[in-house]
């Protein structure tokens, strides 16, 4: 277990900046597992970028690297998001 | 509102802090009023917003402490020796002052007084901030939803909210403290790191499917959610925040 890290929940202001839409209540997918579980309950590692990760099975699902102006978000793991609309 | 989607972008609102509340040595609970603030569920934080002169930013998260109410705001505040935040807002900050904030954030570590009882809320340290602002809009609404809150302190003088925990406690909110490093020579509670026998004696148990809400620093939330599991605890039915030991 790594003591640093976080959960969804932490970059909650930063994907509602970007969706604008609260997301950590979204579905997400994996692309691995095939688990289905809340964005907020992701394993969030932060390091010159953030990653979360499948609780499930570790898999990454999401990349953020920002640097000041621009963010890119790689969904390399995800299969699907839910947004209730 | 639970699972629907909120629409809007976050924009960064001026708060002034109104007053100053000395929880114990190291917490400080803030009071802000934010004009224009839209309201909050409990559980929801905020982003909080640093500028230095030279235009170097520093942002952190705070879980809201305070029920809904108006446009006042409460964050409790721990201090980090080698923060960068936090020695500002609990040292530096004087009433009258302004930073900048935006939210609320977060709708999954939430909960809703329509979403009833039981409640089971596990703290470690600080972590009892969003906890607060459950039982505090359960009591705010007059809900009768069955609670228990366990709460894991170093020693008796760092448990936040004290006297308000034990004000509030009564037939449906019971307030179980453990003190992991130090106990009043008086203590006859628990005195050591939360573990599977303290959750399933303080309960309630997994066959009364409560809702749980576990927050504290990473480590806390891990050992706690594996042991509420073990327990027979539903994993929906647990949603965890945890923050990290470098939030400062």
């Amino acid at each position: 277990m790594d003591p640093l890290m976080l959960d969804g929940n932490a970059v909650a202001g930063l994907l509602q900046e970007v969706f604008a839409v609260e997301m950590t209540t979204a579905i997400a997918t994996c692309g691995a597992c095939g688990a289905a579980d809340a964005v907020g309950a992701t394993h969030v590692f932060r390091g010159a970028g953030i990653v979360m990760r499948c609780p499930h099975c570790d898999n990454a699902l999401v990349t953020i690297v920002e640097d000041g102006s621009r963010m890119w978000i790689g969904f390399a793991g995800v299969r699907t998001v839910q947004v209730t609309v | 509102m639970a699972g629907t989607a909120v629409l809007g972008r976050l924009t960064w609102r001026a708060a002034e802090l109104v007053d100053i509340v000395v929880e114990t040595p190291r917490v400080k609970t803030l009071g802000f009023d934010v004009p224009g603030w839209p309201g909050h569920r409990a559980g929801q934080h905020v982003d909080i917003r640093l500028t230095a002169e030279d235009g170097y930013q520093a942002q952190r998260s705070y879980s809201i402490a305070s029920a809904p109410d108006g446009t006042r705001l409460e964050l409790t505040v721990e201090l980090v020796d080698d923060g960068e935040v936090s020695p500002y807002l609990t040292e530096e900050l004087r009433a009258g002052d302004r930073i900048e904030l935006r939210g609320p954030v977060g709708g999954y570590f939430v909960w809703e007084p329509a979403q009833g009882g039981p409640l089971l809320l596990v703290a470690g340290g600080s972590g009892v901030a969003p906890l607060m602002a459950m039982i505090r809009a359960r009591d705010a609404v007059g809900s009768d939803a069955e609670t228990r809150l366990l709460v894991s302190s170093r020693g008796w003088d760092d448990v936040i909210y004290r006297d308000e925990l034990e004000r509030r406690a009564g037939d449906r909110l019971a307030v179980v403290h453990t003190l992991t490093r130090s106990q009043p020579s008086d203590w006859t509670g628990y005195a050591r790191r939360v573990d599977a026998e303290m959750l399933a004696e303080v309960g309630p148990g997994p066959g009364a499917r409560p809702l749980v809400y576990v927050c504290g620093p990473t480590p806390f939330v891990e050992t706690v959610a594996e042991a509420l599991v073990g327990l027979g605890h539903e994993p929906q039915a647990i949603k965890t925040e945890r923050f990290g030991p470098t939030g400062g």
